[in-house]
């Protein structure tokens, strides 16, 4: 895992003074809330409707056991006991006062954490596959470019005041398991005929009111140049796109407006302009941040099976445990999705309990996943039975990845200034009617996203089945969507029809998987069952 | 001009600057005024009668000036370029990165926080406009 140098630590306290002064002119008087929100914003600190919100980056989603017992230790001494992990891999907080805020970054920094650029209208933090390092289809680790880039674009003078939010994510593998093409810039690294490293670049994806599916403006890009290609697409957005309305102002809107060949020719002009200044980092600095990404010293001649005769064990194994590259080792997924919490959603306690069995178990090394769940990437085959028991004791031992549980909700109007509806109760009457694990078994791999408002923070347009909150007169109402994907297949849901109200939306969601059930071909997955037969099959069975 | 916070040693230039448009037609100008919006790559083909650059900043997220002054230094511009508005004192140490040099803020700014936000970061991760030397270069000698 990358450690922080003299400079990268300089920097994370510097920021904590920044701030502080910040807040400090803020108390004062000397600043207005106008002038101090998109400073707050740049340092992830949002007003809630109850609270101020602090969000933390997880760069590329990768966490020590000493980062996750600080964030544990923050949530016991500044919230009310708990975190959430967020679907861009990141911890939020949401019962912080404003005051506190300036200590909790100083704290971070003791364990080289920040909240840099986790909010705001500037390049955020990067997401990367959560099985980086560990997955057994990954060409290389994404994650030293991920840091590479992390530097690159930290306090980046040029693009620190954006038309929006510009998220990027790092992938090296043709699955995608990060929600690769919903991303403003989305690379995955590839190797060309000639065996070198680059990237395939895409752009101009993301959720919100209005979708799109990034599109892929280049083939290949030398490895070395990435730098200056990001930048090159940043600047023609950031010359030419909107400034007069806040929702139309994302990259994706301009790509659509100009086209995707005329924003591809205009990248590329300023491109070679870019690759004369000479601001791409050099091959021995990549050499340097990939150094600490070396894989750790696995063992050979372990055992590879496992012991299989406990039965709740074997089902966690059968849900929840990955491939390794390396023979021996297993990746195991940890459940934040317990049948009626609130996902993503971690005591202090049970992050102290996960940090404990990644030092031990799995060579201190923690992921977050844009699910909303944590994983242990290097685990001894035979250790899994032992990290198995104590994730049982914490309660963490939930064997749903991928399955109709395990839901992705945002915050929705239980937190949110800006729902329309509450997402959490949805997503917990959804586990409570499938809590059965035979009929989750049965069903499969089937993944349902909701989101309190067309901000789309809970990625419905990337749902198997999604679900919208919407205003309708004054009452909370939920559309249902059908046929998203976020994975290597990227689709976008299609809305059925009318809404519904809270119990009705669950009603429906049954309805449509019953049809699934009708309809499924044997050993087909959800997904694939609506692409086969269509929207219209469905329809039916959920307005009758 | 008393209210311009400038970091040049030259003496300022006290000629009204005209608009993009005028400017690229009247060729005894040598200040001219570019809007949030407008292309600084119109300025290109006729940099060398350029003396100064007022870069209008109309509400203080615009970050369009950035890429503006940048566009003007990359191309060898080495004339004034002024922020004009909606100037923040926490837009100040990106804008002296991106080649801006000097200030004209609609409300004036407090010179002790000015220096505060000069001074606060040492380093820089990246190449921008200023010369500074990026922390990977400090790393690699
Ligand atoms: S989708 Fe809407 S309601 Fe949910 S967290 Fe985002 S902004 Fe808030």
């Amino acid at each position: 895992m990358y450690k922080y140098d003299q400079y990268d630590q300089a920097m994370v306290d510097a920021r904590v003074e920044d701030f502080r002064d910040q807040v400090r002119r803020r108390i004062a008087g000397d600043m207005n809330d106008d002038q101090f929100k998109p400073l707050r914003l740049k340092n992830g600190l949002y007003l809630q409707l109850h609270a101020y919100m602090l969000r933390v980056a997880i760069p590329y989603g990768t966490l020590n056991s000493r980062q996750l017992r600080k964030l544990a230790e923050i949530a016991r001494k500044y919230d009310r006991g708990y975190g959430h992990f967020t679907t861009r891999q990141n911890l939020q907080y949401h019962w912080i006062k404003l005051e506190d805020a300036p200590d909790i970054l100083a704290e971070l920094a003791t364990v080289e954490m920040h909240a840099i650029q986790t909010s705001g209208e500037s390049i955020r933090n990067i997401s990367a596959d959560q099985y980086a390092g560990a997955a057994a289809d990954e060409i290389c680790d994404p994650r030293p470019w991920a840091e590479l880039l992390r530097q690159a674009t930290s306090f980046h003078p040029e693009f620190s005041y954006l038309p929006r939010k510009f998220k990027i994510c790092v992938i090296s593998s043709p699955a995608d398991r990060a929600a690769l093409r919903w991303h403003d810039c989305a690379l995955r690294i590839v190797r060309n005929e000639a065996g070198e490293e680059g990237f395939e670049v895409y752009a101009g994806g993301g959720m919100g009111r209005t979708p799109f599916i990034a599109y892929k403006i280049r083939d290949f890009c030398p490895a070395a140049q990435i730098f200056s290609y990001i930048q090159a697409i940043l600047r023609v957005w950031n010359l030419h796109a909107r400034r007069d309305n806040i929702h139309k102002q994302r990259m994706k809107i301009l790509v659509h407006d100009l086209g995707e060949e005329e924003f591809r020719r205009q990248v590329e002009e300023a491109f070679q302009h870019f690759l004369t200044l000479d601001t791409d980092f050099p091959q021995a600095e990549y050499d340097r941040i990939a150094a600490y990404f070396t894989p750790p010293p696995f063992e050979t001649g372990l055992p590879d099976d496992i012991d299989r005769s406990d039965p709740d064990f074997a089902l966690w194994v059968d849900q929840q445990v990955i491939a390794h590259k390396t023979p021996g080792y297993a990746i195991a997924n940890i459940s934040l999705k317990p049948i009626g919490g609130i996902g993503g959603d971690a005591t202090a306690e049970q992050m102290e309990v996960v940090a404990d069995l990644a030092e031990r178990y799995s060579f201190d090394d923690v992921r977050v996943t844009h699910a909303q769940n944590l994983v242990l990437p290097h685990v001894r085959k035979q250790d899994l039975y032992a990290v198995w028991q104590a994730l049982h004791e914490a309660g963490l031992a939930d064997a749903n990845l991928d399955l109709v549980t395990d839901v992705i909700a945002c915050p929705g109007l239980d937190y949110c200034t800006l729902a329309n509806a509450r997402s959490i109760p949805v997503a917990q009457k959804i586990q409570r009617r499938f809590a059965e694990m035979e009929r989750q078994l049965d069903l499969g791999e089937l993944k349902i996203k909701i989101s309190g408002c067309i901000n789309a923070c809970g990625h419905h347009h990337a749902g198997h089945i999604g679900i919208l909150g919407v205003d309708r007169k004054g009452t909370e109402n939920y559309q249902l969507l059908l046929g998203g994907s976020g994975a290597e297949d990227t689709t976008q849901a299609k809305i059925t029809g009318p809404g519904f109200d809270e119990d009705g939306v669950v009603d429906a969601v049954e309805r449509a998987i019953e049809r699934y059930r009708e309809l499924r071909d044997p050993g087909e997955r959800f997904i694939d069952t609506y692409r086969r037969v269509g929207l219209d099959a469905f329809k039916e069975a959920i307005y009758g | 001009m008393a209210d311009v916070l400038r970091f040049r040693n030259d003496d300022p230039i006290e000629e009204p600057a005209v608009t993009l448009d005028a400017f690229v037609d009247q060729e005894d100008a040598s200040a001219v005024r570019i809007e949030a919006g407008e292309d600084p790559r119109r300025l290109i083909p006729v940099l060398d009668r350029v003396k100064l650059v007022e870069l209008g900043i109309p509400r203080f997220r615009d970050g369009r000036c950035f890429t503006a002054a940048r566009i003007l230094r990359e191309a060898g511009y080495e004339g004034e370029i002024r922020a004009e508005g909606d100037v923040l004192v926490d837009l100040i140490f990106f804008m002296r990165r991106c080649g801006i040099d000097s200030f004209a803020p609609q409300s004036p700014l407090n010179r002790a926080d000015v220096d505060a936000c000069l001074s606060r970061y040492e380093h820089v991760y990246q190449h921008a406009a200023d010369g500074a030397v990026p922390i990977w270069k400090l790393r690699h000698g």
